[in-house]
């Protein structure tokens, strides 16, 4: 499975919010921010796993809940001090459809 | 009694010199005739608050330790703004740059250290200081008022504090450091990182690594700008070198006294003439030169001692600590904090509570800390530290501080309360708790100013003032009262503290989250996880009905109705009002957890079943089952009503004076949907055997014969606290009013994340009572306004059973394999959008009932 393929519909995400999309390469949090750009990466939080779908979204960033590590979302780098990314995956909007990059 | 005199001779009038004059005044008042010299126009202040005063937090006023008039009356002759310039060691005098003379028996060189300025070209240009003493900082507030761009060269303690104090005063400030990181020479990597997020958080811009090449004049002849050794250019209109110190030692080196890297002095603090002592920065002692004041006061009374010829005390060197004096930063490093060979590290870091604690510990002893965000056990690591103690037996509790060792609570007293005597509490002043007790016991002291003056504590840096005032309030009690100013600003997105925030919020009835964040002008755009759940219960507690509940301002636990677990899954507790189940309830949590396979089922401490280890997938399908049961869930995750915990009461036991399930349900029922600045617990029992734990809740019920005492503002969680008794009722009526209007009360005035213990330890028993138990129409209103907060809560996994909007949240959307990952196809294959088995109606009627009639009672 590989290129890009649709997932949903813009209003399926909450702004602010997120969903989980779930792939055969795992779990994938897909996130809008709250000016409705979009980002995607593993929902996995580079500290222990912690599902980063479910965190607090802010600015550019989300924060985990389980431990609160603040993850960037346009590249599923930790924000310092801590270390650590999530793999991202290249998202985009298209006449309101969210469309998701698999492979490269 | 005209015997002559010896004559001491000072040179210096700084922390050091004065400190060491005011120890040897207390041994010996009458040995010497003493006379000072100072190059400075002013007498002896405390060059530690320079800082404070250039963030235009103190004035020079303020930091003056020794006026004028504390010479005279000591008989010393002052000589200010006259600089010594030559020692004639064979004559035995000394001689200033005017020309005058003093001779003298002993000399004491105290002269301190002037700042290093880097040999860059330009760094004479007008407009590049150093930060030493009041003429810098007065130069510094001059040009923030007339210019904008101030580069700090060195990211240290000073360079740091100087950067704040500028930005304070509205300069666009960078500090340029040569280090990777910050204050390297007392903090690690870690807390130095978070130290300059929260920095730059407050508007400081930093560039790291970066080595400066030259200073450029400007058209005025001014300094105009810095140029690094990579070409980049930057305007800067202040430069202030804060690049490390060099001791004063020209003027004792010409003496022909032996220096290296600070004038060499003994243990006796004795240089290499015997006649001559030296103390303070200037001097290097087993090699090391001290930069900071706690080290500088202990040479003071060594000095002194031997000065007043007693002859017996030893300065054998210190272990220093570093606080950084940055308002609304708390920042503790001590002793060896890197570690290395043979060393172990135990560390704990919150980076979203922005906290991060090391510990470095060798053989079993504590030989460094570094502490940020939360500093209250500094003195306590410091003194173990200090102390060398052997740490084997507390090792486990270490991390958490003094309170935690030993057994848990200690009946509420406060850290204060549970230090030794002999703990130290101000490093600088070298003050025991047992010289502040003793201070504020004798002389009848009841503010931290009186303390200060008495026993000198928390008047140098002032970082200890915490703890001072911690045990100035459990020494005299209620007849404290604490300083207003310390309110901490929410997060690193605002200066306001929850106070104010609070307060614009009622006061400019603002109603959503972005208003608030306009109207505050917050630093980002939408927030972090720290303000937007504080803000997002401020709006719904002030303005119910009117502020929509926002849920992506919430923690997951809040917004998908159920406990997130460390592996992703979710628990979810049924209510069991007032711990009261059937055997029908049972069966139906028994069905459940059988048919998703749960994989445990366990009691809680709160009196109900806890479901642990449920797919957030499955939430909405297990509540749709227990809601056809007639049970609705329980909030064991939010900032909200909890339990109701009872025990038998009058129903079922002989000692029962009164009907504890009954209250409890009603109570539980009543407050159905009630979110709080932190979590509510309660606790009804039947006499004063206390079977349901009430002594420990945030309002305990315990029934006796005439009716009920009330207490609130327990506490059995990180430290227990005893609930305090509030009044005694009649009737249930009652305790349902007076409970009712005790928690709006919190509701309105408590900041997010402050229990109730918290909270009426702030605001003060007597203000609760005041509200709740003398004041009755007062009384009334606010059990009305909670009643109104409440009305119109509806159980909310019902809703996100019965909506298909709110399910959205539950549901994972799956790729089909290939192509596209269609949500209707995939909707089609979820159990949920399957017709869901009908909702407990009987339940939700049961609860509606009882709320009308709360409202309308
Ligand atoms: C389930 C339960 C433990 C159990 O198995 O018995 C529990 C579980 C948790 N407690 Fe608790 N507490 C539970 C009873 C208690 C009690 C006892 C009680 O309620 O009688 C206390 C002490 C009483 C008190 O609160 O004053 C208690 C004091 C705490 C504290 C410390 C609160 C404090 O102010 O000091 C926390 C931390 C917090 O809330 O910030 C906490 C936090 C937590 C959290 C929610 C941590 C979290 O945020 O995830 C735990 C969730 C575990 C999970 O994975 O689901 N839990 N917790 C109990 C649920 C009771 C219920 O039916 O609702
Ligand atoms: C802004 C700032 C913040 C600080 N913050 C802290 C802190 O938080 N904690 C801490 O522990 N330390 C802090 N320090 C350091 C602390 O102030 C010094 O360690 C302490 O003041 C040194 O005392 P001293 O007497 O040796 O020198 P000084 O206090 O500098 O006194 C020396 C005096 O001697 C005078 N002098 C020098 N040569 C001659 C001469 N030939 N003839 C006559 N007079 C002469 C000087 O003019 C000066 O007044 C800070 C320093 C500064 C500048
Ligand atoms: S005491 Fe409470 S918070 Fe701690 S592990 Fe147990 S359930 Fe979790
Ligand atoms: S798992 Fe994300 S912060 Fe710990």
């Amino acid at each position: 499975m590989s290129g890009w393929i649709e997932i949903c519909a813009l209003e399926d995400i909450a702004p602010q919010g997120s969903r989980v999309v779930a792939s055969e390469q795992g779990d994938i949090a897909l996130f809008r921010t709250a000016d409705d750009r979009l980002f995607a990466m593993h929902d996995k939080c580079p500290h222990r796993g912690g599902p980063l779908s479910q965190g607090i979204v802010h600015g550019d960033t989300v924060s985990c809940p389980l431990h609160g590590w603040k993850i960037g979302l346009k590249d599923g780098e930790a924000v310092a001090p801590d270390q650590g990314c999530a793999k991202s995956f290249a998202v985009r909007l298209e006449d309101g459809r969210v469309w998701l990059k698999f492979g490269r | 009694m005209t015997k002559n005199k010896m004559r001491l001779v000072v040179v210096g009038n700084g922390m050091a010199g004065i400190r060491a004059v005011e120890e040897l005044l207390k041994l010996a008042p009458d040995l010497y005739d003493i006379t000072v010299f100072g190059a400075e126009p002013h007498p002896n202040y405390n060059r530690i608050l320079l800082s404070p005063v250039l963030a235009g937090e103190m004035t020079i006023q303020d930091i003056i330790l020794n006026p004028l008039d504390w010479y005279r009356d000591n008989g010393i002759a002052l000589h200010l703004g006259k600089r010594i310039a030559r020692i004639d060691r064979a004559g035995r005098k000394v001689i200033a740059d005017d020309g005058s003379e003093a001779e003298y028996d002993r000399l004491l060189l105290a002269t301190g250290s002037t700042p290093f300025i880097p040999p860059i070209p330009g760094n004479d240009l007008p407009g590049v200081i150093g930060y030493r003493d009041i003429r810098d900082t007065d130069e510094m507030i001059a040009a923030a008022s007339e210019h904008r761009h101030a580069v700090v060269i060195g990211g240290g303690l000073l360079g740091l504090e100087a950067a704040n104090g500028l930005r304070q005063r509205g300069m666009d400030v960078t500090v340029v450091h040569l280090m990777p990181w910050l204050m390297e020479r007392q903090l690690d990597k870690a807390a130095a990182d978070m130290l300059k997020t929260s920095l730059e958080a407050r508007g400081l811009k930093f560039l790291m690594e970066k080595q400066t090449e030259a200073l450029i004049r400007g058209e005025s002849g001014r300094v105009a700008a810095l140029r690094f050794k990579d070409g980049l250019e930057i305007p800067a209109d202040l430069v202030v070198v804060a690049a490390g110190i060099r001791p004063s030692m020209a003027l004792a080196e010409s003496a022909g006294l032996y220096c290296n890297r600070g004038i060499v002095v003994s243990d006796t603090m004795q240089t290499y003439d015997p006649r001559i002592y030296a103390v303070g920065e200037c001097v290097s002692h087993r090699g090391v030169a001290y930069g900071l004041v706690a080290p500088l006061f202990d040479q003071a009374r060594v000095c002194a001692n031997h000065l007043a010829h007693h002859g017996i005390a030893r300065y054998t060197g210190s272990v220093t600590s570093t606080k950084l004096k940055v308002t609304g930063i708390d920042l503790f490093s001590a002793g060896d904090f890197m570690g290395g060979e043979g060393s172990e590290e135990i560390v704990l870091h919150d980076p979203s509570g922005n906290v991060y604690k090391k510990l470095v510990v060798k053989n079993d002893i504590l030989v460094g800390a570094v502490l940020y965000g939360d500093t209250a056990d500094g003195a306590w690591y410091f003194q173990l530290v200090k102390d060398g103690q052997n740490i084997r037996e507390i090792r486990d509790h270490l991390m958490f501080g003094q309170n935690h060792v030993g057994d848990v609570g200690h009946a509420g007293q406060s850290k204060a309360a549970g230090m030794p005597d002999e703990a130290e509490v101000c490093g600088c002043n070298g003050v025991c708790k047992g010289d502040i007790v003793k201070a504020i016991k004798s002389h009848g002291l009841f503010t931290l100013d009186e303390v200060r003056k008495h026993t000198k504590a928390s008047s140098s840096c002032g970082s200890c003032t915490g703890l001072v005032e911690q045990i100035l309030a459990s020494t005299v009690g209620g007849a404290y009262t604490p300083s207003q100013s310390k309110d901490k600003a929410v997060c690193g997105c605002t200066e306001h503290s929850h106070g104010v925030v609070r307060e614009a919020i009622r006061s400019q009835h603002l109603i959503a989250i972005p208003e608030v964040m306009k109207a505050l002008e917050w630093k980002t755009p939408n927030g972090c996880a720290s303000c937007r759940p504080a803000l997002n219960y401020y709006l719904i507690s002030t303005w119910p009905g009117e502020a929509k509940d926002d849920p992506q301002s919430r923690f997951v636990n809040e917004r998908a109705h159920a406990n997130i677990q460390r592996d992703g899954t979710y628990s979810v507790v049924p209510r069991m009002w007032g711990g009261l189940t059937t055997p029908a309830e049972l069966r139906a949590i028994a069905d459940v957890a059988e048919k998703y396979r749960v994989p445990t089922v366990k009691m809680t401490g709160g009196a109900r079943v806890d479901l642990l280890g449920i797919k957030k997938e499955d939430l909405p399908k297990i509540w749709a089952d227990l809601g056809a049961a007639g049970m609705v869930s329980g909030h064991a995750y939010g900032k909200s009503i909890r339990t109701v915990k009872t025990c038998v009461g009058a129903e079922h036991c002989r000692f029962g004076t009164q009907r504890s399930m009954d209250m409890g349900v009603k109570l539980e029922k009543m407050l159905f949907g009630m979110w709080s600045p932190h979590k509510v617990k309660l606790a009804v029992s039947g006499c004063p055997r206390n079977c349901a734990e009430a002594g420990i809740k945030d309002i305990g019920i315990i029934g006796v014969d005439s009716g009920y005492e009330l207490y609130v503002a327990g506490n059995g969680g990180i430290k227990t606290e005893v609930a305090e008794f509030l009044c005694k009722v009649k009737n249930d009526a009652e305790v349902m009013e007076y409970s009712g209007a005790f928690l709006q009360l919190y509701r309105e005035q408590g900041y997010y994340l402050e229990r109730t213990c918290h909270y009426v330890a702030r605001v003060g028993l007597d203000h609760v009572k005041a509200a709740v138990v003398d004041d009755e129409s007062g009384r009334r209103a606010l059990y009305e306004r909670l009643l109104f907060a409440l009305q119109d809560y509806e159980d909310p996994w019902q809703q996100a059973v019965q909506q298909p909007a709110l399910r959205r949240e539950y549901e994972v959307i799956q790729m089909t394999g290939h192509g596209k990952a269609d949500s209707e196809a995939n909707h089609a294959r979820s159990p949920l959008l399957n017709p869901l088995p009908q909702a407990g109606e009987e339940a939700n009627e049961s609860l509606r009932e009882f709320h009308i009639k709360g409202v309308t009672a």
